[in-house]
């Protein structure tokens, strides 16, 4: 730099053109710069990138000491729960209450200082799910660690003003929604994830938890929930073998799955992942559902099909129990199997609310949306 | 060393080096355009400064790419180490998971931190296989044979090619102070034997504690770049049961076979204050066996640097820990919990522990000592 001054004083006879030149050399360097400061700005283009983000988040998760902490001994020859599965077939965890505990996990992310992005999309009607969901969760999702809500909406004076803790914010993204019916809403939201992933999410978040709108927390959901990749049990089906499992079952769709095949029945309602990790999983399920569109078949459970057919040829690390996700209004219907879930689901930590659908067809119908 | 974010960075600092020698570049053609009055001096130097700029962002380049090298140090190259692969997995046919019926209800299968520990019934191996093949990872087997030790080396090779990572890439780093006496033992396709000669006068005590330095000494030479997992194990052992991929993962332990069952008091931690393998009365999650530990190439150098360094602490201050490298290697793993806990099944001793009903399988089992000659040197 001194060098470069002596320069320019020598040559006292620089014309306009040399500064010219001289200010975008500053420019480019300013921005070499700034990647150097931010180096988690790295594009999920590439595999190697995938690989060094991923490995970079895992190694950052086991390389941090912990402090002293004081807890009750984990007992080899006691299980922690009789009742059921806990780990899948690929060494994966299954998280039910009681297996884990929550001070040692909280210890580990907060040192790794971990951001945790969660998405949901509030388009059209569902706007009025929005306010309840976002109270919840300031209540019980992930309290205590970084947070970014990412509010996909075509209304995006309709969201609520709310009082957010510290260490969290809203981000509201506006969406063009042109499907008006509820399961290509619902299949657009792989397009729209997979597209933030690469603009913006994986510079601002470490993990994403993809949500559905029509929810409240009711209990802790922390960061007990977060890995590379991983997807929920769907609470009406847990129970059941696999060829009851509601799979796409036509060879023509890219969603198909045949009947001997499958781990999990999983809930589109509930996944996620690391950034890296997510990009993959949308940008996949918005793939195949491309390819089905021009072949002119839906899969039957839309996103969720394409998401069951995704997780069973990229096993999760972790799998969310049914807690995590409970819908009364389906258990109503299912009474032979009701004493087996209540003594089996000890917390309902997301709960679906009841909708009344004559309602809801009333106000799409209509003129528009009547708020608060 | 350079880890993986290390490399990362060199990458980074390469692409910027590489921006501003560009940019340095073009002020200096700016400046020189027609000039003659420029000092010669300043333009030749200018050159050089540009041209060393450019060479040494190209250099970092190759610095970070030779370190990544075709391993992503620790971890499959393609995917990310637990449960997934970039590469398409092909229809796999088996039982389904049950998620009523827990796989083992004798025994903990899930650590409070969510790290499985891998009991027989708790993983279906071909799915593990799959996922490993597919990265195609390759395995590095440490163990040492130094003096009167090299008589267990040709039963362990032998039951390793049995029953250790079949079907995976597997390089086997035998230390030893003779070379000469290694044993040839023939070995299956993808895998072979690396020996490393080490200094040989050492009580066995001292051989335990100079693993830790030589391991990670090696790590940083040449284990980062030619294997994905280390897993390091004694020698006086033999294989009786598979050993597979189901226990790589960046960190494990085994849990020591005389303590699995018995309470955190009574767990054989360093006990003094003074040493820096010390694990008050109130804390510890389980007791984990010196003999068999492992992960990642970076993550067991991190364990070996920082276990050798807390020995050397300890020997400074006229200190060794009771139960010498297990007690440190203890320290650390309750400071950095491993991600995979192994089951007993992993190390066992028959001829002390009998074989109770809850071990279904005893996989890799301690050598009875009279068995075998054991000449002096």
């Amino acid at each position: 730099m001194a060098q470069l001054l002596q320069i320019l004083a020598a040559t006292q006879k620089c014309c306009s053109l040399r500064v010219t030149f001289l200010l975008i050399a500053l420019i480019m360097i300013f921005f070499s710069y700034k990647s150097y400061l931010y180096p988690r700005s790295q594009k999920p283009e590439s595999t190697q990138a995938d690989v060094n983000l991923t490995v970079r988040e895992h190694r950052g998760l086991q390389s941090v000491k912990l402090s002293r902490m004081l807890y009750r001994q984990p007992q080899v020859l006691t299980p922690a729960r009789k009742d059921v599965l806990v780990v899948t077939p690929w060494l994966a965890p299954i998280i039910w209450e009681g297996t884990f505990n929550t001070d040692i996990l909280n210890e580990q992310f907060s040192l790794r200082n971990a951001t945790i992005g969660l998405t949901v999309f509030s388009i059209k009607t569902y706007m009025i799910f929005l306010k309840q969901f976002l109270q919840s969760a300031e209540m019980y999702f992930m309290v205590g660690h970084r947070v970014i809500y990412y509010i996909f909406t075509d209304k995006p004076e309709y969201v609520p003003y709310l009082n957010i803790q510290k260490g969290r914010q809203i981000i509201i993204l506006e969406v063009e929604s042109y499907y008006d019916h509820w399961q290509d809403i619902s299949m657009q939201r792989m397009e729209m994830i997979s597209n933030f992933c690469q603009e913006r999410f994986h510079q601002e978040v470490d993990y994403l938890v993809c949500s559905d709108v029509d929810m409240r927390f009711s209990d802790h959901v922390g960061v007990e929930i977060l890995s590379s990749l991983f997807g929920t049990l769907h609470p009406g089906y847990y129970g059941l073998n696999r060829t009851d499992f509601p799979y796409e079952r036509r060879p023509q769709s890219q969603a198909h799955i045949p009947k001997d095949e499958g781990d999990f029945y999983y809930i589109g309602a509930l996944f996620g992942g690391s950034v890296p990790e997510v990009y993959k999983l949308t940008k996949a399920c918005h793939e195949a559902i491309m390819v089905d569109q021009a072949n002119h078949i839906e899969a039957i459970w839309h996103d969720e099909s394409h998401l069951n057919k995704y997780l069973l040829y990229h096993k999760p690390s972790k799998v969310l129990s049914p807690e995590y996700l409970w819908q009364q209004q389906q258990m109503d219907h299912m009474h032979d199997q009701e004493m087996i879930f209540s003594k089996i689901i000890r917390r309902k930590k997301l709960k679906v609310l009841k909708k009344n659908y004559q309602l809801k067809n009333w106000i799409e119908e209509g003129s528009g949306l009547r708020l608060f | 060393m350079v880890s993986p974010q290390g490399s990362d960075l060199l990458q980074l600092m390469a692409n910027d080096i590489e921006h501003l020698s560009v940019c340095l570049l073009v002020i200096w053609v700016s400046l020189v355009k027609g000039k003659t009055k420029c000092c010669s001096l300043h333009t030749v130097t200018f050159l050089l400064v540009t041209l060393f700029l450019v060479l040494s962002g190209t250099g970092f380049r190759i610095l970070g790419n030779s370190m990544l090298g075709s391993r992503q140090a620790g971890v499959g190259k393609r995917g990310e180490l637990d449960g997934l692969q970039a590469v398409e997995p092909s229809r796999m046919v088996y039982g389904q998971p049950k998620v009523l019926t827990p796989c083992r209800s004798d025994v903990l299968v899930l650590t409070p931190w969510l790290a499985p520990v891998v009991w027989e019934g708790t993983f279906n191996t071909d799915v593990l296989n799959e996922q490993f093949r597919l990265w195609n990872a390759t395995i590095g087997l440490t163990v040492f044979a130094i003096r009167k030790y090299m008589v267990f080396l040709e039963l362990f090779l032998q039951t390793a090619e049995k029953y250790f990572m079949v079907g995976h890439r597997v390089t086997y780093y035998v230390f030893t102070d003779r070379p000469a006496d290694v044993p040839h033992v023939p070995l299956r396709e993808g895998r072979r034997v690396e020996v490393l000669k080490v200094p040989g006068a050492l009580s066995w005590q001292e051989v335990s504690m100079h693993r830790m330095e030589m391991i990670s000494n090696f790590s940083q030479q040449r284990f980062l770049r030619e294997v994905d997992y280390l897993v390091c194990m004694d020698v006086d052992m033999k294989f009786c049961d598979h050993v597979g991929v189901e226990i790589l993962s960046p960190r494990f332990g085994t849990l020591h076979p005389g303590f699995y069952g018995a309470a955190r008091e009574a767990f054989t931690y360093e006990r003094r204050p003074q040493s820096q393998a010390y694990i008050p009365r109130d804390e510890g999650d389980f007791y984990y066996a010196g003999g068999f530990f492992g992960g990642s190439v970076v993550e067991v150098l991190q364990l070996t640097t920082a276990c050798h360094q807390a020995m050397v602490v300890d020997q400074a201050n006229g200190l060794e820990a009771v139960w010498h490298d297990e007690s440190h290697l203890n320290r650390y793993l309750l400071d950095h919990k491993p991600t995979k806990v192994l089951s007993p099944e992993y190390l066992w001793d028959r001829q002390k522990l009998g074989w109770p009903p809850v071990m279904k399988k005893l996989r890799f089992v301690a050598v009875p000592k009279g068995h075998l000659d054991i000449r002096g040197s």
